[in-house]
């Protein structure tokens, strides 16, 4: 059936028509509903792992037991699961086993824009890169063939453009494979020197026989133009703006599979056109290929290897004509993502900049809590780097710092990668203080379950960690919990916790205001007789409070009567409505 | 035919996604090859959303460009501001008239402008700006402003009523249907 699908979806669909039936992933925008819609077949069993070398090597495993399998990540999660991938490589597989990693070129949610392209290099992993829908659907089901054939675990690459775009699909049923047999292979699946020394060789000599596949799949293709002049080469979204201002006049070659990637093929090509481009987002990585090819190709002299590419940027370097839009002469003001109104961070992050504390920040909706007029986060690496980050501030700084710093984790990136660094606080002693905000979902990838959360990908209940008797086990005495609408007692615990001689944990608990079972109080309103104008309540940056006519106004929308801005409040202008 | 290009832009949450899923729905039950983008994550948190729709024989970038635009439907009067330069000669925005102070004004570190609508049409735009959110809250639902944008969009299109009620039939929950339907009247009675 011909339809509309979101990328992400028709990558599941794929999985799903492939025969796929185990999949196991961790949430990261821009790859986040792969998994999501994959969960809605009942053929396939999903799961959220607690990070992405988990998913990876769940998934490697259900490979292993003879099922196709799939992890999915965005392109940072692809670092943290490097370390299996690297190996997997060697082993290959049993049933196919697909890694889907989504980049973020332009950096929409992310905070670095790699190329995941170098990992299958790397790596030694084929890589297949689909321009749209329709291919990501395709590929899949050519990836778990690839797989198999060539007993490799197999990446597939997609970037904003193509996760979050809808085009058309053919959609077809699916086709059920058969769960392969497991048989011990120690040569093959344990990876100790002895052996992995016999499976070097044999991934190199799959590393040729993939570049003879990529000479004649139907993966990469030649559209011959009417003009000789110019031959463009291209992946990936990159080739569609080619195609949008190209049209069909000049020759394209369009890689499907961009590692391994032919040789003779694009030595043929080259010498068919007088002139070629490379057209490709970030890195010259096709150009560098042709280069080591010894072919004249011309790539990032013409494109920027920062952001996103579009049709315009194509068109400009190409030195071709178009309409760059009139301006509307008029300052309009930035429109910045933020905190949502009723947010539990706030509170909490009131409190620490209050207090004109470090904090040592980290990956999720409250990293939101460093604009203005909060400004309460210092820094934002990776999952989990806050709370190593803090103790490594401490230890370097001694006990002054020790006593006005603090790391902040939300509960998903905890489980993620947080306990490893809370377990160093605790192992090599520094007086560290950690504070995990706990709003009981995965927030800013669009609320998903996690083993905090006591519910499983598909909705069922699961295991629930206690937060508490987890730090206790990893070496903290001093774990308390704190309500993030309760600014005395935020402002107590913290001032306290920073103070005492030994490492803390603050557990700031409140759900998500958006979760549909949170409660929501009736609107503050604003006593204007009492409002002085005196603008606290301005200092939390909630989205529901603005200053209309010098006093404060409520857009009731928006407010969820949290009650945080009336603590703020001395003159008891602001008032809570009876319930 | 040349690929036609209509941007949907908006605050995140307002509900813009409907409106693309909807004319989506419809351009595809018409034969156009369509393709609609979106950009989900940190944008759906208040901040600026923008959503792609393209259709035509065939098309081949999932996004618009500046100067390409030729509708811009907007659910904020400072959004329509903030994507001019995406319209192309002769193109047309509609807009809803209400406001919404982003953080910055909300902080008092920039200022919402004024007379916007008149300073957009002063430069030399095709601007339709009508208070959508009156015209959803009178169909029963300030949630039905999408409804209402579309019902005006409605009128530069040469698609059929029915057309567009099946989109609409297709698109919104049973119970909603005939609050959206109104909506989508008044929309396109403002004309």
């Amino acid at each position: 059936m011909k339809q509309l699908m979101l990328g992400n979806e028709a990558f599941a669909r794929g999985l799903y028509e492939a025969g796929c039936s185990f999949v196991s992933s961790y949430p990261g925008t821009p790859s986040t509903e792969i998994t999501e819609y994959a969960a809605k077949f009942t053929e396939i069993y999903a799961e959220w792992a607690p990070n992405e070398k988990v998913a990876m090597e769940t998934a490697f495993g259900a490979s292993l037991a003879g099922k196709r399998s799939f992890c999915g990540m965005k392109h940072v999660g692809l670092n943290v699961a490097a370390d299996p991938l690297f190996t997997i490589s060697y082993t290959g597989v049993n049933g196919g086993m697909i890694i889907g990693v989504a980049d973020d070129p332009g950096m929409h949610s992310s905070q670095n824009e790699q190329d995941s392209r170098n990992y299958a290099k790397a790596a030694k992993i084929p890589m297949l890169e689909p321009s749209d829908s329709f291919e990501a659907l395709e590929f899949t089901k050519i990836a778990y063939e690839l797989s198999e054939t060539y007993d490799t675990p197999v990446l597939m690459k997609i970037c904003t453009r193509v996760a979050h775009s809808q085009s058309i699909v053919q959609t077809s049923e699916r086709v059920e494979t058969a769960q392969k047999a497991y048989k011990k292979n120690p040569q093959k699946y344990i990876m100790m020197p002895a052996f992995a020394k016999l499976r070097h060789p044999i991934v190199e000599a799959r590393t040729k026989a993939l570049i003879e596949y990529a000479e004649s799949t139907s993966l990469n293709r030649i559209e011959y133009g009417t003009e000789k002049q110019l031959g463009i080469i291209t992946s990936s979204t990159a080739y569609q703006y080619v195609k949008e201002v190209c049209g069909d006049t000049i020759s394209v070659l369009k890689i499907g599979m961009i590692w391994p990637m032919p040789e003779k093929l694009l030595r043929d090509f080259c010498a068919s056109v007088e002139k070629v481009i490379v057209v490709e987002e970030l890195d010259g990585f096709i150009e560098e290929h042709c280069r080591n090819l010894r072919l004249d190709v011309i790539g990032k002299e013409l494109f920027s290897n920062i952001g996103e590419l579009s049709q315009n940027a194509v068109a400009a370097a190409l030195g071709l004509t178009y309409d760059d839009g009139k301006c509307l002469d008029e300052s309009i003001p930035n429109r910045p993502p933020v905190m949502c109104a009723g947010c539990p961070h706030r509170g909490l992050y009131y409190t620490l900049s209050k207090l004109k504390l470090n904090v040592i920040g980290d990956i999720g909706c409250y990293t939101l809590g460093a604009t203005a007029p909060l400004n309460a986060v210092d820094t934002c690496v990776c999952m989990g780097a806050s709370v190593s980050g803090v103790h490594g501030f401490n230890k370097a700084s001694g006990g002054e710092s020790e006593q006005k710093t603090v790391a902040v984790i939300g509960d998903s990136t905890f489980m993620h990668s947080g306990m490893t660094g809370l377990v160093n606080i605790a192992y090599n002693h520094s007086n560290s203080t950690v504070i995990i905000l706990d709003n009981s979902i995965t927030g800013m990838t669009g609320h998903q379950q996690n083993p905090t959360t006591g519910f499983n990908l598909k909705g069922d209940p699961a295991a629930k960690v206690d937060l508490e008797a987890l730090c206790h086990a990893l070496g903290i005495a001093r774990v308390r919990v704190v309500d993030p609408y309760d600014l005395m007692q935020c402002e107590e615990a913290v001032k306290e916790e920073l103070s005492v001689a030994e490492p803390s944990v603050i557990i700031s608990r409140r759900p998500c205001a958006l979760l549909k079972y949170v409660k929501h109080k009736k609107p503050i309103k604003v006593d204007m007789q009492k409002c002085i104008s005196c603008k606290m309540c301005m200092k939390i940056g909630c989205p529901a409070i603005s200053m209309t006519g010098g006093k404060a106004k409520i857009d009731t929308t928006l407010c969820t009567g949290c009650g945080v801005c009336m603590q703020l409040c001395r003159p008891g202008a602001l008032q809570e409505v009876a319930q | 035919m040349r690929t036609k290009n209509i941007m949907i832009v908006g605050v995140g949450g307002q509900g813009s996604l409907l409106a693309s899923k909807l004319l989506g729905k419809l351009l595809l039950s018409r034969g156009y090859d369509v393709k609609v983008s979106e950009v989900h994550g940190m944008s759906q948190r208040g901040g600026s959303v923008v959503t792609y729709v393209r259709y035509g024989q065939k098309v081949y970038s999932p996004i618009i460009d500046k100067g390409e635009a030729d509708v811009i439907v907007s659910f904020e009067l400072l959004e329509a501001a903030r994507w001019t330069q995406y319209l192309r000669p002769n193109g047309k925005i509609i807009t809803n008239t209400q406001r919404i102070n982003p953080m910055p004004v909300i902080t008092g570190a920039a200022q919402y402008p004024s007379e916007l609508a008149e300073k957009v049409k002063n430069a030399g735009f095709d601007i339709d700006a009508i208070d959508a959110l009156s015209l959803a809250e009178e169909a029963g639902s300030s949630k039905a402003v999408n409804l209402v944008l579309l019902g005006l969009l409605s009128n530069y299109f040469e698609f059929s009523d029915e057309e567009w009620m099946l989109a609409i039939e297709q698109s919104v929950p049973t119970k909603f249907l005939e609050l959206n339907k109104k909506a989508f009247a008044l929309g396109k009675a403002e004309r």
